[in-house]
């Protein structure tokens, strides 16, 4: 493995470096799926799947790179958002059955808005109570997180129900556009619009400001920026909300593309999320949306040509990208 | 009065006992030299200093007023800059990043840019370059770079000549010698030849305790202290 991969590498940087891995993917599919029209189907499906995964993903992966916090309560974000913005959508629903799309865009707004203030407040909360007692003690934060998950599945349990709850979807992103012979759903089309939007957003402010800057220095040394004058713990408490933010935000999109949502959704999205998380590299925003990528193409294809080994591939996928690079596809330079 | 008072500090990491008993005036201007063999504690005696490590019990006194116990931002913000052994330079970062971020307004004052460049010209030339792909002796120089990009009244250096060349040694020592000018420099050294080139006084720390102070000219001269105090041989 390591011969075939120094071999590969210097190929592959040449070529795009990662950022060549879903297209490789991506052709190969092409050539073992045989049909065009479904390929482009899929591949539109698991790249809005990757999208949203990203947004749930990356709030984890800035808050494992700059605080060293290792947070599986993460995804009781996800789980909250999802049920805010069902609740939300379901007391529109008027706007939503609405012919008028500016009806439809204001009640998707308000319901995502909600999901958003949710994950914020709550992820201040969370932060502050149950993640600062236990800075810098692994097995303290993997405890507690475990047990917040589960203390959060039992608050929805108590306030939603154990029954599924059904997601109404705003009439204009219901359907499908058919371009020829290629169907492409146009929930999964918006999906991936709104999360690309969030990710150029996020791109632009760790890139292009001041606090942008302080988390990419943190996430790489948090001591050298706190001995520069900066006081990494407070900027984390904002990176800590944004990150549930962005959970939150990512569960209401996903409770809207799967249309029925039960109180299980975090535990079985948290599986994914830290896949995504582990395979782009600890830290690492890009690597994030990377890996998020990856992953919702080998689902949507994998499902397609072997369903039996849907459920492994990306277990099979984290595997093989571990194999080839132990921390990541583009982990933050430590 | 001396800008920098360490009175009878004391530090632990986890169950050892570093630091016992530091006493140590480091006065106004020049480069005072901290000179010890290896694990006597000299980086941790500038990490708490720093606040990086809390001192407990003793003093840090800096410009008369306790720093003892404040938060290493709050430390750099009083007008202190660390450059640590490993650099500590952010590699996924341009160099003009890792120099920005230093600045207290987010940009750069032309004259103090100016001079940067003229003491590491490399840093002009790899200015858009991400930090990791320069060489080691680059990156000493920008971190040294980073120290120095606001008007700072003490620099705690430690070891910055560890794994350089000697032509990029030579190049160093010009910079500090300059810098030294009109800043205090604190550095911690194992090479003593670098050490002696430009430290106006000195300390030598063994085994967690400071076992003598005086100027850098009497103890270059005095080869039977070395060897006693630093295992020297003439």
């Amino acid at each position: 493995m390591n011969q075939l991969s120094q071999t590969l590498s210097p190929t592959l940087e040449r070529l795009g470096g990662v950022y060549l891995l879903p297209v490789i993917v991506a052709l190969i599919a092409f050539v073992l799926i045989g049909a065009p029209s479904s390929w482009v189907t899929l591949t539109v499906a698991g790249l809005s799947m990757g999208m949203m995964i990203f947004l749930m993903a990356s709030g984890l992966s800035l808050v494992f790179g700059l605080m060293d916090v290792l947070n599986f309560g993460h995804s009781a974000f996800v789980s909250f958002g999802a049920f805010v913005a069902a609740s939300a959508l379901a007391y529109m629903a008027g706007w939503i059955g609405s012919e008028s799309i500016w009806l439809n865009l204001l009640a998707i707004f308000l319901a995502f808005s909600a999901a958003i203030a949710f994950g914020l407040v709550v992820g201040w909360f969370f932060e502050v109570v149950i993640i600062k007692p236990v800075y810098h003690d692994h097995l303290r934060q993997i405890l507690i997180t475990m047990g917040a998950l589960i203390v959060s599945e039992q608050i929805i349990l108590a306030v939603w129900g154990g029954a599924p709850v059904s997601v109404p979807r705003p009439a204009f992103l219901e359907g499908s556009w058919l371009i020829g012979d290629v169907t492409i759903e146009i929930y999964r089309a918006f999906a991936f619009a709104l999360a690309l939007a969030v990710y150029v957003a996020l791109y632009l402010v760790l890139k292009h400001t001041r606090i942008g800057l302080l988390i990419r220095a943190g996430v790489e040394n948090r001591e050298m920026v706190e001995a520069l004058g900066f006081r990494i713990d407070r900027l984390f408490v904002g990176v800590f909300m944004v990150g549930s933010a962005l959970a939150a935000l990512g569960g209401a999109m996903w409770a809207g593309y799967e249309t029925l949502i039960t109180p299980a959704l975090g535990g079985e999205i948290m599986i994914v999320v830290f896949i995504v998380v582990i395979i782009g590299g600890l830290g690492s925003v890009e690597g994030t949306l990377l890996g998020a990528i990856m992953v919702g193409l080998m689902a949507n294809y994998i499902g397609f040509l072997a369903p039996k080994l849907a459920l492994a591939s990306n277990m099979l996928l984290m595997m093989a990208i571990l194999l080839w690079r132990p921390n990541g596809l583009k982990p933050a330079v430590k | 009065m001396s800008l920098l008072s360490l009175t009878r500090m004391k530090t632990s990491i986890g169950q050892y006992h570093v630091l016992h008993d530091v006493t140590l005036d480091v006065p106004e201007g020049g480069v005072f030299v901290l000179l010890g063999r290896n694990g006597a504690g000299k980086t941790t005696t500038l990490r708490s200093i720093m606040g990086l490590w809390r001192p407990s019990p003793g003093s840090v006194t800096f410009r008369g007023e306790d720093i003892s116990g404040l938060h290493a931002s709050e430390i750099a913000r009083k007008g202190i800059s660390f450059v640590p052994e490993n650099m500590g330079i952010f590699g996924g970062l341009t160099v003009e990043e890792n120099l920005v971020l230093a600045t207290a307004k987010g940009r750069f004052d032309p004259a103090r840019l100016k001079r940067i460049y003229a003491l590491f010209p490399a840093l002009e030339q790899f200015w858009t370059k991400q930090a990791w792909s320069l060489s080691g002796g680059q990156k000493q120089m920008l971190a040294v770079a980073r120290a120095i990009i606001e008007r700072r009244e003490l620099i705690l250096v430690d070891e910055p000549t560890k794994g350089l060349a000697p032509a990029i040694i030579d190049g160093m020592a010009k910079a500090f010698a300059e810098i030294g000018a009109d800043t205090t420099i604190l550095l911690v050294e194992q090479n003593f030849n670098f050490a002696k080139r430009l430290g106006d006084g000195l300390a030598v720390i063994d085994d967690g305790r400071i076992v003598h102070t005086g100027t850098m000219p009497e103890f270059a001269a005095d080869t039977a202290l070395q060897e006693q105090l630093l295992s020297l041989s003439a």
